[in-house]
């Protein structure tokens, strides 16, 4: 008997998706040993860093493991988690209070960003540091072979293509995408209308600017071409897995896209109109592990630039990245006009004052 | 330029010329910090920007508290009542007089420092435009304690670009104030008087007694 290694944990949690650093950007088997720079908790000691196991926060309570911030509303009032500790929930703030930073000066306007801004949004500036995570699926190209080749490799040893699920793109080093979040997410499931006109997001965070219980966060958005129901303008659930050798019926048997889909949707207990095609689509997953140490922080201007971070974020005002541009145009076009004022001012007594000479 | 006899009066005291010079660094480099904060260049970088912004900001809040104090101790205010009179002439002079060579209709005095243009430039910096830029930058830089003060209701935006608008009412008075300087009997004439504290007027000018500031009691 022992205490999990990060090993056990990871076994299963760094190789979702199918595969080591398939799902999630901040979390694969890179964290069984990781340097410092990777992760400011479990780094090793040797490398400078604490030495955390999955276990140091994600306490356990009656078989309940801490976590999962997409679970339930991840903060439902800004205080100290430190009562929470043993709770179902684990944030930065249980540890690191409401004033994480020094007080004084500028650290003391870091301090005032805890209440709009996520710790992880400064402190995991870029998340797939150490392998490259996969940031996009096209399903709509699978069932074919590409240069008569099943399988095709990309240049970091990463399949690129796979003919049983389509192409795929990997990114390391990835800048998060930010966006308002309450700690919920929103799904779209089997029974939700789409929109196919457009990216269809299986998952978006909840959250805005006014609720004060929303934080701006880094999220790592997984692109997809996904199969959908042309006509019911729905999802759809593909029967994939054979169940035995005769399963014609899925996907990864006989490549029938028309099967597996009819085959799924039946058993699911849902309409298939039998017309299936295939939608641009995103999910998020938001990025927390992988905190870098301090000073990989993004500096300010990061954000408080235009066509920065956040430029994308709407409904408040940022110093730096927001403007009017009539005041603007406006201001400028006054202090042009009183530097040109001045200077025909003085050069008409500079000439003025030469013809009295003259005279 | 001028055949006045000139003579030297003793215009401005020490502590005048100490708060015009130390204001005048801390405007200038308000001016530079703060628009690199609203992002229309980049400098010492955002956060050194801010940081020395609200640094000089505050200071010079302490220094605009002595700078009224000393005003109304030493009645030195009355030099900023607004007038009317000769305005319009001091307004001529500057529009087509000065192109003539025609002497300036207002002469300084100790008991007149100021024309009545300038009386009312200043009179609106001093009492209107500072101190619209000190509240609503003070109240800029205390954004986070606006629920806990009760400003709950205050807007950012309209609270930062009213900071900007201040700021180009600022910089435009910079740009006409410095040149204005280059107006008197030689180009540096009033530059070295607000170092050396000596002005050198005509001789034979007399100010009217509506411009003397009352005397002290």
């Amino acid at each position: 008997m022992g205490r999990p290694s990060r090993q056990n944990c990871g076994s299963c949690h760094f190789y979702g998706g199918g595969g080591d650093a398939v799902k999630h950007g901040d979390l694969d088997s890179s964290l069984v040993k990781p340097a410092k720079n990777l992760d400011v908790h479990m780094g090793t000691l040797e490398s400078g860093g604490q030495n955390f196991t999955c276990s140091r926060c994600h306490t356990t309570r009656n078989h309940h493991i801490a976590g999962r911030i997409y679970d339930k509303p991840a903060a439902l009032e800004r205080k100290s988690l430190l009562q929470d500790d043993l709770g179902d929930k684990i944030m930065c703030e249980s540890c690191h209070g409401m004033q994480p930073h020094k007080s004084g000066g500028m650290d003391s306007k870091l301090n005032d960003h805890v209440d709009k801004v996520a710790c992880q949004s400064c402190h995991i500036a870029e998340f797939a540091r150490s392998q490259p995570t996969k940031m996009s699926w096209d399903w709509s190209v699978a069932g074919q072979l590409r240069d008569g080749k099943a399988k095709v490799k990309g240049p970091d040893g990463k399949a690129v293509f796979v003919k049983k699920k389509g192409a795929f793109v990997w990114e390391q080093n990835v800048v998060p995408e930010y966006y308002w979040f309450d700690g919920t997410l929103d799904y779209v499931t089997v029974e939700d209308p789409i929109d196919p006109t457009g990216e269809v997001w299986l998952n978006r965070p909840n959250g805005s600017y006014d609720d004060p219980f929303s934080r701006i966060m880094p999220f790592k958005v997984h692109r997809g071409k996904t199969p959908y129901d042309k006509v019911n303008k729905v999802m759809v659930i593909p029967h994939l897995f054979p169940r035995n050798k005769e399963d014609k019926d899925a996907y990864w048997k006989s490549f029938d896209w028309q099967k597996a889909i009819k085959s799924g949707m039946k058993y699911a207990g849902q309409k298939y109109s039998g017309e299936y095609g295939f939608v641009d689509t995103a999910y998020v997953f938001p990025t927390t592990h992988m905190v870098a140490p301090r000073e990989k922080a993004l500096d300010c201007a990061q954000c408080h630039t235009k066509d920065g971070r956040l430029e994308n974020l709407e409904g408040f005002y940022m110093p730096g990245r927001d403007s009017v541009e009539l005041i603007n145009a406006a201001g400028w076009t006054g202090v042009i006009g009183a530097l040109v004022a001045v200077f025909i001012h003085g050069v008409m007594r500079f000439v003025a004052g030469l013809r009295r000479k003259e005279d | 330029m001028s055949e006045h006899k000139m003579k030297k009066i003793y215009l401005y005291s020490k502590f005048e010329r100490f708060w015009h010079w130390v204001q005048s660094v801390l405007i200038i480099l308000l001016l530079v910090t703060g628009f690199e904060v609203h992002g229309s260049f980049e400098l010492l970088g955002f956060m050194k920007a801010v940081d020395i912004h609200n640094t000089i900001g505050l200071t010079w809040l302490i220094l605009f508290v002595f700078i009224v104090f000393w005003m109304f101790v030493t009645h030195e205010y009355k030099q900023y009542i607004p007038t009317t009179k000769k305005l319009f002439e001091v307004a001529m002079y500057y529009s087509s007089g000065i192109f003539k060579g025609e002497p300036h209709p207002v002469q300084k005095s100790k008991n007149a420092k100021h024309n009545p243009m300038q009386r009312l430039t200043y009179l609106g910096l001093t009492a209107v435009l500072l101190p619209f830029q000190m509240v609503t930058g003070l109240l800029y830089w205390a954004y986070n304690d606006w629920a806990d003060w009760g400003l709950g209701f205050l807007d950012l935006e309209v609270l930062a670009l009213l900071h900007l608008i201040g700021g180009f009412a600022i910089l435009i008075f910079l740009i006409v104030h410095v040149y204005m300087t280059t107006t008197g009997h030689t180009i540096t004439a009033h530059i070295a008087a607000m170092f050396s504290g000596w002005e050198e007027v005509p001789e034979e000018e007399t100010v009217p007694d509506w411009e003397r500031k009352a005397e002290r009691h």
